[in-house]
Formats: C-alpha cells, sequence, structure tokens
C-alpha cells in the first residue's frame, strides 16, 4: 500500500499490482478470474497471447469490420468504373463494349484492399478508444515501465467484489511486487 | 518458435538481453541528446543532394521536359526508368513486414522498422516522376477521379491510372502499416523521454496507448490483418507497373513473363538496399546483437533467391524473342544484345546475375563489407535492368526511319542524384528521431518473454480469432 495518504472511495478507481514477469501476471490474471472479478484490466509493454485467455477477453470484431470495409471498397470501385464509363460519360471505342469489365478489375482490387485496411487501422484504433490522453492507469506509480519491462494487473473499483483490504491483501499474495491504489 | 531461439542456429537476438536492455538500447539511439558527427555529415551531405533536386525541379518547371534527354522515339526516359527503380526498392519494406510474418520468420522483428520507413522514403522518391513527367504538373489532379464540370473521367483501361490508383493504394497502406507498428513504442518513448517538448510530440503520436490487453488483442489483429491485406498488395504494385511496359505493343515490352519478373526484380533490388542501409547502421550504432550475421545472411538468401528467378526472367525474354517468330521482337532482343546500348545490357548481366553467384559462398555472405557490395552492385544492375527496358525497346521499333537515340542530360542525373540525397535526407531523420528497430517486437523475442506452464505460442504471430 503504498498510496501516500487514503483516498476517498468515490475517487478510487482501482488497485493495481505491479509484476516483474509475464508469466507471473498470467497466473494473477487467471486467478483474480476464478477469484470472481470481473472489472479488471492488464498492462503489458507487449502483447501477451496467453493473458487473452487468462482473462478471458471477448474475441474481437474487428475481421467482420475489415470485411465490410473490403466489400464497400470494392462496390464502390466498381460502381465508379461502370457508371463513368457506361452512364456518365459513355465513349465508343473500336466498338468495344462500355462495360469492360476485365479492365475494371486492378483499380476494384486496389480500393478493396484500400478500404479493408483504412477500416483495420482506424476500426482499431477507434475500438480501442483512442486517441485517449488521460487515462486513470496513468497515474498509478511505475506506471512508465508499463512500456519498459513492467506488468501491470488492475482490479477497478467499480467491481462488485471489490474491496479495498481484501483485494489489496489478494492481489499481494498473488506475487505482486507493489500493490498501489489508483485514483480516478 | 522456442526451438528457433535455444536451437543450435545462430540466434536472432545475442542471449543476455532483458526486456529493459533491449528498451533502453533501442530508445537510447532516439533519446540522448548528442547527435553523433557521422550523423551530421551524412545528413548534410544527403541534404546538398535533397537541394540539387529541388534546383532541378524548379528549373523543370520554369523550361518544361525539353532540358531532358527524351525525344521521339524515347520518350519515356530517366522520369520512368527511376520510377521503376524507386518502386521496386519499395518492395521490400512490405515484403519485410507481411509476407515474413505470415510466413512465422521471426528474424524479420529487428529488420522490419527500417525496411518500412525505407519502403515509405522510396516510394515518396518514385511517385514524383510520373508527376514531373506530365509535362503540365500542375495538372496531375486529372489523375483523380472526382466530379468536375467537363465531365472528364480518368480511363479507367489503361494501365496508366492502374498505376495512379496502385502506387497510391501501396503508399498508403504501407504509411499505415508502419504507423500502427510504431504506436506502442511511441509510447515507450514518451515515458523514457526526459524533455517535455519530447513527451509531449510522442505522446501525441502514441494516442494514449497503454498496453491494456485487450488493446493488444485488437492491435495484433488489426496487424495480421493488415499483413494479409499487403501481401497481395506488394505483389499486385510491381504487376501493374509491369503491364505499364507488356500491354503495349512496343517489342521486348509486350511480354507475358513481365509481373512476375518485375515483382521478382523488386524484392531483389529492395533487399539489396535494406543490406545497403543495415551494415553501415548496425555498425554505427552498436546494433550487432539485434540485427545478427543470421539477418544478414538471411537477407543474401533471398538476393540470391529473387535474383536467380530475375535471371530466368532474362533468359525467357531472350527465348521468347527468338521463338515468337516476329520479326521485331527478334531485332528487339538482338539490338539489346549487340547494338548501340550492348555495354548496358551486358553489365546489367555481370551486375545482376554473374556477381551474385558469389552468394553461394557462405564465406561471402558472413562478410559484411562482401555484402554490402555486392548489395550495391545489384542496385546498379536493377538501374540498368530498367534502363535497357525502357530505352533500348523504344529507341528501335517498327519502323527504321523512326529510329533515334536517347542519353539522359545534367537534369536528368541532378534529378536522378537528388532524389538519392533526398532519400537518404529521409532516411537519417527517421533514425534520429525514431526507433529504427521495433521495441516491443524485440521484448517478445527475449526468452524471459516466454510464459511458463504454457503451451509454447509465437508471441509475434497470435492465432486469429476466427
Amino acid at each position: 500500500m503504498s498510496a501516500p495518504h487514503p483516498v476517498e472511495r468515490g475517487d478510487l478507481y482501482g488497485l493495481v499490482a505491479e509484476f516483474e514477469s509475464p508469466s507471473v501476471l498470467v497466473e494473477a490474471a487467471r486467478r483474480a478470474r476464478e477469484a470472481g472479478y470481473r472489472s479488471m484490466d492488464a498492462y503489458s509493454p507487449f502483447p501477451i497471447h496467453e493473458l487473452t485467455h487468462a482473462l478471458e477477453l471477448p474475441k474481437t470484431k474487428l475481421p467482420l469490420l475489415v470485411l465490410a470495409g473490403g466489400v464497400i471498397g470494392c462496390a464502390a470501385a466498381l460502381l465508379m468504373q461502370w457508371f463513368s464509363a457506361v452512364i456518365h460519360y459513355p465513349l465508343n471505342v473500336a466498338g468495344k463494349p462500355l462495360a469492360s469489365w476485365p479492365s475494371f478489375i486492378p483499380i476494384t482490387f486496389e480500393l478493396t484492399i484500400l478500404f479493408a485496411a483504412f477500416a483495420a487501422v482506424f476500426g482499431m484504433i477507434g475500438m480501442n478508444g483512442l486517441p485517449m490522453p488521460y487515462h486513470p492507469i496513468f497515474n498509478a506509480s511505475h506506471f512508465a515501465l508499463a512500456s519498459r519491462d513492467r506488468f501491470f494487473l488492475c482490479i477497478e473499483a467499480k467491481d462488485p467484489l471489490f474491496d479495498l483490504e481484501r483485494t489489496a491483501k489478494f492481489l499481494e499474495s498473488l506475487g505482486a511486487t507493489v500493490v498501489s491504489e489508483v485514483e480516478e | 518458435m522456442t526451438e528457433r531461439r535455444t536451437g543450435t542456429r545462430p540466434s536472432i537476438l545475442k542471449p543476455g538481453h532483458t526486456f529493459a536492455s533491449v528498451t533502453d538500447k533501442i530508445s537510447s539511439i532516439v533519446l540522448t541528446k548528442k547527435t553523433p558527427a557521422f550523423w551530421w555529415i551524412g545528413f548534410f551531405v544527403s541534404f546538398l543532394f535533397w537541394m540539387l533536386f529541388l534546383g532541378a525541379v524548379c528549373y523543370l518547371f520554369a523550361r518544361g521536359v525539353g532540358i531532358w534527354g527524351i525525344n521521339v522515339p524515347v520518350a519515356w526516359g530517366f522520369d520512368i526508368i527511376n520510377f521503376v527503380w524507386w518502386i521496386g526498392i519499395g518492395h521490400a519494406g512490405t515484403l519485410i513486414s507481411a509476407i515474413l510474418l505470415l510466413l512465422h520468420q521471426q528474424w524479420r522483428t529487428s529488420i522490419n522498422r527500417f525496411a518500412e520507413a525505407m519502403t515509405l522514403f522510396a516510394v515518396a522518391q518514385a511517385g514524383m516522376f510520373p508527376i514531373l513527367h506530365l509535362g503540365r504538373p500542375w495538372l496531375a489532379y486529372y489523375l483523380i477521379p472526382y466530379p468536375n464540370t467537363m465531365a472528364l473521367w480518368p480511363q479507367w483501361r489503361s494501365p496508366l491510372i492502374w498505376d495512379v490508383f496502385a502506387v497510391s493504394t501501396y503508399a498508403t497502406v504501407s504509411l499505415l502499416f508502419w504507423y500502427v507498428g510504431l504506436i506502442p513504442d511511441m509510447a515507450t518513448l514518451r515515458d523514457r523521454a526526459k524533455r517535455k517538448g519530447f513527451q509531449i510530440l510522442y505522446g501525441m503520436i502514441a494516442l494514449g496507448w497503454r498496453g491494456s490487453a485487450m488493446h493488444w488483442h485488437r492491435y495484433e489483429t488489426a496487424y495480421l490483418l493488415l499483413a494479409g491485406l499487403a501481401t497481395p498488395l506488394v505483389i499486385s504494385v510491381h504487376t501493374v507497373v509491369s503491364f505499364d511496359f507488356a500491354v503495349g505493343i512496343i517489342p521486348g515490352w509486350h511480354a507475358t513473363i513481365f509481373p512476375p519478373y518485375f515483382v521478382a526484380g523488386a524484392i531483389y533490388a529492395g533487399f539489396a538496399m535494406v543490406l545497403l542501409l543495415a551494415i553501415p547502421l548496425r555498425k554505427a550504432y552498436g546494433l550487432q546483437d539485434f540485427i545478427t550475421s543470421r539477418h544478414l545472411q538471411n537477407m543474401a538468401k533471398i538476393m540470391l533467391a529473387t535474383g536467380l528467378i530475375v535471371g530466368y526472367g532474362y533468359v525467357i525474354e531472350a527465348f521468347m524473342g527468338w521463338y515468337s517468330a516476329d520479326k521485331y521482337e527478334q531485332y528487339a532482343i538482338w539490338n539489346r544484345m549487340t547494338g548501340p546500348y550492348k555495354h548496358y545490357y551486358w553489365s546489367l548481366i555481370l551486375c545482376n546475375i554473374l556477381s551474385p553467384q558469389l552468394l553461394w559462398f557462405e564465406k561471402v555472405r558472413r562478410s559484411p563489407l562482401a555484402l554490402w557490395l555486392l548489395a550495391l552492385v545489384v542496385s546498379i544492375g536493377m538501374w540498368l535492368e530498367r534502363f535497357v527496358i525502357i530505352v533500348t525497346s523504344l529507341h528501335r521499333d517498327f519502323l527504321p526511319s523512326s529510329w533515334g537515340m536517347y542519353s539522359g542530360t545534367i537534369w536528368d542525373w541532378s534529378l536522378f542524384l537528388g532524389t538519392i540525397g533526398f532519400f537518404l535526407a529521409l532516411v537519417f531523420l527517421f533514425i534520429r528521431f525514431l526507433p529504427m528497430i521495433s521495441i516491443f517486437e524485440m521484448r517478445s523475442l527475449v526468452p524471459e518473454a516466454e510464459v511458463a506452464g504454457e503451451p509454447a505460442a509465437s508471441r509475434v504471430v497470435p492465432e486469429t480469432p476466427s
């Protein structure tokens, strides 16, 4: 409990535990989940695949969004080329068909990829709620090391099982080097 | 993947590194207050050439394309040669980032960041040439389909308009891919930077990244999907570039071998450029622990393999010229080998086919100096290849009465050398202000990143959520 002064319950974001290795963090996350905690998040300096399972995170809908982006790009490209070549400015070149779709394929392909890539990048950023310049977790002590070599597990105060004393003891029992309170 | 790290093969990360040491080593290159002397010298020289480029562009805008050596019949000269050369170089970055990621090649981790940066800068150089050669470059926006009072639309049946879409899509997707890779590292620099200005700057680029587990999960999904999208894209770009030639009826261009042979040539040239940059950089910044001899050897092997495909392309090109029984095609090939540009052709064979055969020898692959020199030779060879394809095909086509000769003027050379300076200046700025190696991916190569008691899973490439 390294918080300099106790804070009011309303101002508390949660309790954050600091770990020294990914293995301890994954084990801690699994045990916290088993103990019934649900409102929690883990922070690590690199993606830890096992953490996704330990926290039982929901599968992301991002692939569907990317598929939608690709389909929209494909349809938009075909429609644009067909509309301009057949409706808006029909030009008879050597009696060839106006809707000469094989020559529309390269641009259709490129725009499919472009729209899908936009969906992947901006979908990921948007679903993650970024850009988010302020987040309470940044108040945690040593949190700057979350982008270097420390691993954090935060149990949020809004969790129904959350109790300042009991949760802190529980986190310490998981092998945390430091457990501290984080203000909202 | 674990056995790769601990097995008998030379490691891709020197043993003894920790999360902290990897982070500090790479971020200190950017965050140090002291800029090394070689950086200033290198940047200054590049900057001079960059200014030469700007001067050449100003004079071009004032006088028009008549200052170049182009003429009729050779209406495509250095502008298109340089365009194809640069766009080819710009293929290695995405190949390393996307294709090697999908193929679970973990060694890509320490070279992908600067290869991607190099890709972006090379594509930027490439993208300028078609606009500069328009004659009326201020009307370049006509290439973009937009509603206008003239009711004009681009000609969808032309490979040249396909090229506009291919190159601009490639540039955009490469930029997105590069930026997504940078976000977690920007968070690292934000947290490590001592000076307020840099904290704010890197903080803004990092978008408030905090390394949350759910964020990483979506991040990896997005990264993998981007890799999957970029893989066919990178193949398509040089294919479309080759259509600029192959769809035409000029003898020597009208060949179905062009798309695969152009793509192989692009990868070949791209890896040569990665080696040209990586070898001095790892030496100058002491990054031998991260960019190990194994990385250089792997790149050398890819160069050898793609070089052989390019060699096959040359053989098939010559064979099809003869086998077509078309006297114009036959003459185009014969003229390449024995005509007025034969020195270019045979230098090209020497640079691209013969000298890379040295890469069969392990001793050569283990010597950074030999690799660097070979990469330089290949880069020159690839430029010669484009010169031979473009100039020798155009200068003597169907009617002897319309034959001509071509050579670049001082302005052609100024623009070409100028773009090399521009490119290198951007590379110098990149290595000073952004981490040239992906820090978070290097952390996941540290042995402790392996979660104990779990089935080994590759952390660089997660399973896709189905």
